[in-house]
């Protein structure tokens, strides 16, 4: 059954031809049926392809296949196939894009009811999990490349989906060239590993004798570069935050639960190149995104922009993990956050939704009564992703902060970082669904709220399973409990292990969730009770997010765009105009000596009889 | 069995077909009358289909494992010089035939002149002939007259048909490049007699090549002539800006041509008179060229992105992808050529169709100017998807065709010019950056009611541009089959390299010793 891994990828391309052909005579809600059909198709295939994984011996490399389709890029000794490699790391990652992917395919059947380009967005969900399987399952860094950008192609087509509006093509653009930042990054890591290793191809870069410490190092902080791009860490984050101006799907999917993970994804992936040096580097700006965006979050107003430096955050924290060396954390939490977040980005456009395209926070509230659905799966969203156990985030955000706690040079450090993060975020998400769902009604009274659908509120209660119990595929304490951990286990040279005796991790999580209930305490506090005064919970230096954004847009602006003018005046002026100078003084010499040649036989006598002279001089000249 | 098809072949001279077929085209279109103008185009178009039918056959015909010339045909023409009517195809030359093969029926077929349809068919037949000329000739002399010769029908088509800045345009193009191909005419006899020696003169490249028997200052000499001609065809910075004002002032039939052929007569001259010619003064100049050619790259991404005019921005463009292949030439690796030939090939099919598409937005709308435009996709979904596809492709969007040959020139050039790539590779930014804020501002926001009524793709333009997305596409997926083909010529070229200079070839890709897996977590 593994040889059927091919179908996964191909199921959502099939849609995606068919749409293109197709699109626009089938219409509403046709179109939405025949992408949701595909993407689900390709999750029941996956769900098979596993079946035949699970059915394998895990020792001994056992459950790791390659299937070559064809020869790429032959060049020489280059060797570039398009090729596919199933292993517990790829069917996990493929399990949850194609899960959550084919949930929120269904949502947008009822999201998008009534969008002139109906079809057009489903034929751009269709491509972006093909492009997001294509990732995912490549066997050589090439192929990764190839989704990697494809998935950033779509996610410029579905930003600036309604581009109508300037803000929204504005924002597909930005997050198309940040992450071209990013995509720098990854080339030029691939081409050192092929030039150290003299291959592309993952399962032989794992069993390749190590490159030198300064060859690693860069070539680590390289495909850190290409992450912080895909995965919005600092300094390259400014492009998520501005992706909200897509459809809420598009941010659901794209910008939470798959493609931005997909940095994590490739750090995992690439484990055994990263070094400790860089490794330390990519946990130090891994807690500090994870901090920043935290504070970020705090003080937006808008219900999807609350949400969205939530993501960056919690990507940090993935990071984080990774940059403490416990990969299988990382992608726990991966699957967590794309559960909770999903989720909550789902809600949250319910909401939209229900509240006309309303997406100040300042004019909800109360909305628990008219949307029963939404509010209650919002609320396991929110208790999954605050940390409160039995939910989901619950345990993979507590295994990131005891792997933090054990990194081996600023482990404390990290650990008071994250567990700040954590306050912050019960602090934030309890804000939102306070200021969302309880309190007052704020809305204008022409506004008049109502629950979605059942093809948006299937997904809601779908995903809030998910979100509660999705702790269960790696819970800790007992050994054989930890099942993701064991399945991952064959992907990694040295698994990473967990030093710390039972109490201490007992103790760090009773001091995660405690920080947790604090920080809904607070919120709970402040503004449903009001006993804290709100008014200066809200600085503006943290609704402006610190002003990075807007320091990048003063520097392109200014600066940058003066550098460019002055290039294409230098352009202008100076090389074509030193062209077209030469040109004419060519011609003020033609006008200069045309004189000279006058017409008159005398004037030409001259010449002949002086230069008649001058060769006579010369020759005497020489025979002296 | 192949070898008796490359018999049959050699006593058929397809070749010269090739080049005699379009000039014959070229006389009949000039003797039909001037009273049936509606025949001109579509008998130029089955002269050229024929010659494109011809160069089809060639490649169907070509043999893949061999690196020397195949179809050779050689005639005496001037004997007493040594000068002989020779011509020959390699797999560096085979791709840039087919391009020039195919690119000119399409642009016939697609572009109509406004007026005087006898003259603009002629002189685009005329310039497909000497192109194929210019791309076969494997004597220097032969070379020489069609490199020269396809400026006068270029000459015409700009200054005939091309915009209001058009005279000023084609002469700026004319004499820039005929300066720089001045001096390739004395180095051209220089090489061919101080050659010579005790043998007899010749201007047979190939032998003039395994001779090697000018003194190493005198070949330099001779190879910064030739390169001066071909880095002003390219063109290279800074003596690209005849390029921009040719580009913009042509008609787009010009365009076209310009983009997807004639500037290749540059890359492909570099290869085939600079590397081959002169391998030990390649690599001496290798540095320079290379700084320039990713001089180029930065440069002609950042002047592009404040053009105001879309026609001078993809000029710009063309700028900055040529001089990856500039790059990709002098990195001397299989892997850096190999992507350098197919990004000629990759060049001429984005920046060809990209040329088409705004000469296509130019009849609607009389403008090219980025801010009299706007929200032509809410209009136009068909041609704004069309553009995407083919700007997605100059990009280096992998999938499609332009990243194939971007990928290829860097990691080949990663070895032996590791800086320099690093610093082309931030050209893949910059492509971003001017073709996404060029398309925002033309194709998304609010459209105006002018924009609105603009006219989507027809059917006909459809078809027009059909082969250019299905080569940028098949391209992207399986470059293989043309891949394999340059292979062994570009092998043939490295090797020459490496015997006449001390140049080598980095050892890459060679197995890599498998370590044992549990020995490694014994270390630790």
């Amino acid at each position: 059954m593994v040889e059927l891994v091919w179908l996964i990828p191909m199921l959502p391309l099939l849609g995606f031809l068919i749409l293109l052909i197709t699109g626009h005579l089938l219409g509403e809600p046709r179109a939405g049926w025949v992408a949701t059909a595909f993407a689900g198709a390709s999750f029941i295939a996956t769900l098979i392809v596993l079946v035949g994984l699970l059915g394998k011996d895990s020792h001994a490399g056992g459950r790791s296949y390659e299937f070559v389709l064809f020869e790429w890029l032959p060049a020489g000794s280059l060797k570039v196939e398009a090729g596919f490699l199933l292993d517990p790391l790829s069917i996990t990652m493929a399990l949850f894009v194609t899960g959550v992917g084919a949930l929120i395919h269904l949502y947008s059947i009822g999201y998008m009811h009534g969008d002139e380009k109906y079809s057009k967005f489903f034929l751009y969900l269709n491509l972006f999990l093909f492009s997001m399987l294509m990732l995912v399952f490549g066997n050589n860094l090439v192929v990764t490349f190839l989704g990697w950008e494809g998935v950033g192609a779509c996610s410029y087509f579905l930003i600036s989906f309604w581009h109508r509006r300037e803000s929204a093509a504005t924002a597909g653009k930005k997050a198309f060239v940040t992450n071209r930042v990013g995509d720098w990054g990854f080339m030029i890591a691939t081409f050192a590993i092929w030039s150290a290793l003299g291959t592309v191809t993952y399962t032989e870069i794992a069993n390749s004798p190590a490159m030198s410490a300064a060859t690693g190092t860069a070539v680590s902080l390289l495909l850190f570069v290409a992450a912080a791009g895909k995965s919005a860490q600092l300094p390259l984050y400014v492009w998520l935050p501005d992706a909200m101006e897509g459809p809420t799907p598009v941010s659901a999917m794209v910008h939470a639960a798959t493609m931005v993970t997909s940095g994590v994804y490739l750090l995992v992936r690439m484990n055994n190149v990263l070094t400790d040096d860089a490794l330390l580097v990519i946990a130090v700006i891994g807690a500090t995104t994870a901090l920043f965006a935290a504070l970020c979050a705090v003080a937006q107003h808008d219900i999807k922009r609350v949400l969205a430096y939530s993501t960056v955050s919690q990507l940090g924290y993935m990071f984080l993990a990774i940059g403490s060396g416990a990969y299988v954390a990382a992608i726990f939490h991966v699957i967590t956050h794309a559960f909770f977040k999903a989720l909550l980005f789902l809600g949250s456009g319910s909401v939209i939704h229900g509240m006309h395209d309303e997406q100040d926070m300042r004019k909800m509230g109360a909305l628990r009564i008219a949307m029963p659905i939404t509010g209650a799966t919002f609320i396991i969203g929110w208790l999954a992703i605050a940390g409160v156990p039995p939910f989901a985030g619950f345990w993979s955000k507590d295994e990131i902060l005891l792997a933090a706690w054990e990194q081996k040079n600023i482990g404390p450090l990290l650990w008071v970082v994250g567990l700040v993060t954590a306050l912050l975020t019960a602090y934030y998400m309890s804000r939102q669904v306070i200021l969302v769902f309880f309190g007052d009604q704020r809305w204008d009274d022409d506004v008049h709220p109502h629950e979605s659908s059942w093809t948006m509120t299937t997904p809601l209660c779908v995903l809030a399973v998910a979100a509660a119990a999705g702790g269960a595929i790696n819970l800790p304490l007992v050994k054989d409990w930890l099942v993701l951990e064991h399945f991952l286990e064959p992907i990694f040279h040295h698994p990473h292990h967990f030093s710390s005796g039972t109490a201490t991790k007992i103790a760090l999580a009773v001091i995660s969730v405690a920080a947790g209930l604090i920080g809904i305490s607070i919120a709970v506090l402040s503004w449903m009770k009001r006993r804290i005064p709100t008014d200066r919970l809200e600085p503006e230096f943290l609704e402006n997010a610190m002003y990075v954004d807007s320091s990048y847009a003063r520097v392109v602006g200014g600066p940058g765009t003066t550098g460019f003018q002055k290039t294409a005046d230098f352009d202008r002026r100076i090389v074509d105009g030193g062209v077209n100078g030469l040109a004419r003084a060519v011609m003020k010499l033609g006008q200069l000596i045309q004189p000279t040649q006058s017409g008159y036989m005398r004037n030409y006598a001259v010449g002949v009889a002086l230069g008649a002279l001058a060769i006579l001089v010369v020759l005497a000249w020489g025979l002296l | 069995m192949s070898l008796i098809a490359a018999q049959s072949a050699s006593s058929f001279p397809v070749l010269n077909a090739l080049i005699l077929v379009p000039i014959i085209g070229a006389l009949v279109v000039v003797l039909l009358p001037n009273s049936r103008p509606e025949l001109m185009r579509p008998i130029g178009a089955l002269f050229s289909s024929i010659a494109a039918a011809l160069s089809l056959y060639v490649m169907a015909q070509f043999s893949i494992h061999q690196p020397g010339f195949q179809f050779e045909s050689i005639q005496s023409w001037i004997p007493s010089l040594g000068i002989n009517w020779h011509v020959g195809v390699d797999g560096i030359s085979l791709w840039l035939v087919v391009l020039t093969g195919l690119i000119t029926p399409i642009v016939l077929v697609a572009v109509d002149p406004h007026h005087d349809p006898k003259p603009y068919t002629a002189w685009l037949l005329l310039l497909q002939a000497g192109s194929f000329g210019a791309f076969l000739a494997l004597d220097l002399f032969l070379f020489f007259v069609m490199f020269e010769i396809v400026l006068v029908p270029m000459y015409m088509l700009i200054g005939g048909w091309g915009y209001d800045d058009r005279r000023y345009a084609a002469t700026k193009f004319f004499l820039y490049t005929m300066a720089g191909s001045a001096l390739m005419l004395v180095a051209i006899v220089s090489v061919a007699t101080l050659s010579a020696g005790d043998q007899s003169v010749t201007f047979n490249v190939v032998e003039l090549a395994e001779r090697q028997a000018l003194s190493t200052n005198t070949a330099r000499l001779c190879f910064l002539a030739f390169a001066l001609a071909f880095v002003i065809k390219v063109p290279v910075f800074p003596v690209h800006t005849w390029l921009p004002d040719a580009h913009t002032q042509a008609p787009t039939a010009g365009s076209v041509v310009l983009a997807a052929v004639m500037l290749k007569l540059g890359t492909y001259g570099l290869l085939r008179f600079g590397l081959y010619l002169f391998p030990e003064a390649s690599v001496w100049a290798a540095p320079t060229l290379a700084t320039l050619g990713v001089v180029g790259v930065i440069y002609g991404a950042i002047v592009a992105t404040m053009q105001k005019d879309l026609k001078r921005l993809v000029a710009y463009s063309s700028v900055a992808h040529m001089g990856f292949i500039v790059l990709g030439i002098f990195a001397f690796t299989t892997q850096s050529l190999e992507g350098g030939v197919l990004q000629m090939i990759n060049h001429g099919l984005s920046t060809g169709a990209l040329f088409l598409l705004v000469g296509m937005l130019y009849e609607r709308r009389k403008t090219r100017a980025i801010e009299e435009l706007s929200g032509i996709q809410s209009a136009a979904p068909i041609f704004a998807g069309f553009f995407t596809v083919v700007m997605l492709s100059s990009i280096g969007v992998p999938g499609l065709n332009g990243f194939v040959g971007e990928f290829l020139i860097l990691i080949g050039s990663y070895d032996t010019r590791r800086w320099w790539t690093i610093v082309a590779a931030t050209g893949v930014i910059l492509a971003a950056l001017y073709l996404l804020w060029a398309y925002q501002r033309v194709f998304h926001g609010e459209p105006t009611t002018q924009d609105q009524e603009t006219a989507d793709l027809t059917l006909k333009e459809g078809l027009v541009l059909a082969p250019f997305i299905i080569g940028i596409v098949f391209l992207g997926l399986y470059p293989k089959p043309v891949l394999e083909r340059i292979e062994p010529a570009v092998h043939h070229l490295i090797s020459h390299l490496e015997e006449h200079s001390d140049f080598v070839e980095p050892d890459l890709g060679q197995p890599v010793i498998v370590i044992d897996h549990s020995s490694s977590e014994d270390d630790h």
